[in-house]
């Protein structure tokens, strides 16, 4: 059958650097959007819609369309953190449909480990961020927030750090083919529940890898797609949330995928059964549990068993995941892990992840991001791609 | 609540503190915890703001908390020089707040545990609500 698209994922590109020392920030955006559009078979000259977050310096994307020579007729600097690119995908598919460009660029990059910032620091708000006085004093970082969630997931369902362990596993068997993976050594449960606690219940080998690089996404219109050819990756649907501390009523048992997730499967007029891949956001092993239940891909709360025994491993289980080896082994760039979600499913579709961990006949896949803190206040976004052919 | 815990203690950074949550850290000054309800809904929320977020009533009023609740989820830092237990703790009064967790043994923590408020000086001659075990 064939599927309408309201737009098309042309272009990708991963910057294969994972340490930057000699490079700058604006540096790997440019050589990063010049890879996806040149991956899409067009210029930069062709681009006429610039998508950009908080990584990129300047007021939203004004310096960086200078600074690369974009000369665009449509801009969004949407900002919620690692899931940013994934929204700007759905951003750029509606602006797309109204008109308002017909080939739009989304890039990230940055340099975390040249510069030595283990995570991102927080701009200065002076004191005009209302949560901040009453968060920041009790050392909240991001591994103890994400900790916090997954001590209630434990409390309440019963989940294990042998069932989180499975997901880093299933994350290192597939990087171990992916070259530029920054490791690349196959892990046991044991090798993950024997590694050092960082703060409970979350030991190291369940946190994601800190990178410098950066990636770009062309998405395209109908028109512009069918000039390029069948590698264009047709957008099905998309969705889009934020999930707060709701004045108090604190629940870490879920993320914003809870929303997110029905609205891009209500778009695509599909559901979890369809799905061939997923990529899914893994900052640490209990974000992925937590998103693949609230995005139905097994009840809520049943996530731990769900991811074991491989279940996540391409060619082993039912649902292959991050198969370029994800956050957890492969790529996290500059803390902010939405548009490799989206690279690695357009690759998917496209038949052109590597043949080891590749999904025969990947029609349809899923790609998730979260951006903030899974135990404050998230941005959630799924996209749900298709083959040219789907 | 040994004297080794209190030894190991981190450095409390200054709050932010702006004209919508001046009287909540000057109640902790005075060794109160204090929580804004919204006299139009009736209900408590938090972090406490000038305008309720459940209702957008201007009318909201400050009152005094119990100071107590359970915890509601915890993590004990293990990096670092100086371990510390972050936690959210769900109050009596029905909303659930980020703190850490004092005076305690870290490694008998548990979701559930009743526990109430206590204080700590900060950086910049302000007082922190934190809770203990009780
Ligand atoms: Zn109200």
């Amino acid at each position: 059958m064939s599927r309408t698209s309201k737009a098309y994922i042309a272009g990708i590109y991963e910057h294969p650097t994972r340490k930057a020392i000699d490079k700058t920030i604006p540096q790997l955006h440019m050589e990063s959007a010049i890879g996806a559009v040149q991956d899409a078979g067009l210029t930069m000259a062709d681009v006429d819609g610039y998508f950009c977050a908080g990584d990129a310096a300047g007021l939203g994307g004004l310096s960086m369309a200078e600074y690369m020579g974009l000369d665009v007729r449509y801009t969004d600097s949407t900002e919620t953190g690692g899931s940013s690119y994934v929204i700007h995908v759905g951003h750029a598919m509606n602006a797309i449909a109204m008109g308002k460009c017909s080939v739009a660029l989304i890039t990230l990059a940055g340099r975390p480990r040249a510069e030595g910032v283990a995570t991102l620091g927080t701009r200065d708000y002076g004191n005009s961020l209302p949560d901040l006085g009453f968060e920041a004093p009790y050392r909240p970082v991001v591994t103890n927030q994400y900790a916090m969630a997954a001590m209630r997931h434990m409390h309440e369902f019963g989940t294990t750090s042998e069932q989180l362990a499975w997901v880093k596993v299933a994350a290192s068997h597939h990087a171990q083919h992916n070259e530029h993976a920054l490791l690349r050594d196959v892990v046991t449960v044991e090798d993950v529940v024997n590694s050092p606690i960082i703060t409970d219940p979350l030991h190291r080998l369940d946190c994601c890898v800190i990178t410098d690089g950066g990636g770009a996404l062309v998405v395209v219109s109908p028109e512009v797609a069918k000039t390029l050819g069948d590698r264009c990756a047709k957008i099905l649907g998309h969705g889009e949330a934020i999930k707060h501390l709701n004045a108090g009523q604190v629940d870490l048992t879920y993320t914003g995928a809870v929303k997110s997730g029905p609205i891009a499967f209500d778009e695509a007029g599909l559901t979890p059964a369809d799905i061939d891949y997923v990529s899914i956001y893994d900052s640490f092993t209990i974000t992925v549990v937590e998103t693949l239940e609230d995005l139905g891909f097994c009840e809520k709360g049943q996530g731990g068993k769900f991811v074991s025994d491989g279940n996540l491993i391409s060619g082993v289980g039912k649902l292959p995941f991050n198969t370029d080896g994800g956050g957890l082994c492969n790529n996290h760039p500059n803390n902010r892990g939405g548009i490799t979600k989206v690279i690695e499913a357009v690759r998917q579709v496209r038949g052109e992840a590597h043949p080891k961990v590749q999904v025969p006949d990947c029609t349809i896949a899923l790609a998730h991001g979260t951006g903030g803190s899974i135990a404050t206040r998230m941005g959630s976004s799924t996209v749900i791609l298709g083959r040219n052919d789907a | 609540m040994t004297t080794m815990d209190q030894a190991l203690e981190r450095t409390y950074p200054k709050p932010s503190i702006n004209m919508e949550t001046e009287a909540y850290w000057a109640a902790a000054k005075a060794g109160k915890l204090v929580l804004k309800k919204c006299n139009a809904c009736g209900k408590t929320h938090f972090y406490p703001r000038a305008i309720c977020p459940l209702c957008t009533s201007s009318d909201t009023a400050w009152y005094d908390a119990s100071g107590k609740g359970v915890i509601y989820s915890y993590s004990v830092m293990r990096r670092g020089a100086t371990p510390y237990a972050i936690a959210y703790v769900t109050l009596d009064e029905g909303v659930t707040m980020m703190t850490n967790i004092v005076d305690c043994d870290f490694d008998s923590l548990a979701i559930g545990q009743a526990v109430e408020v206590t204080f700590r000086a900060t950086e910049g001659d302000q007082v922190l609500p934190v809770f203990r075990p009780i």
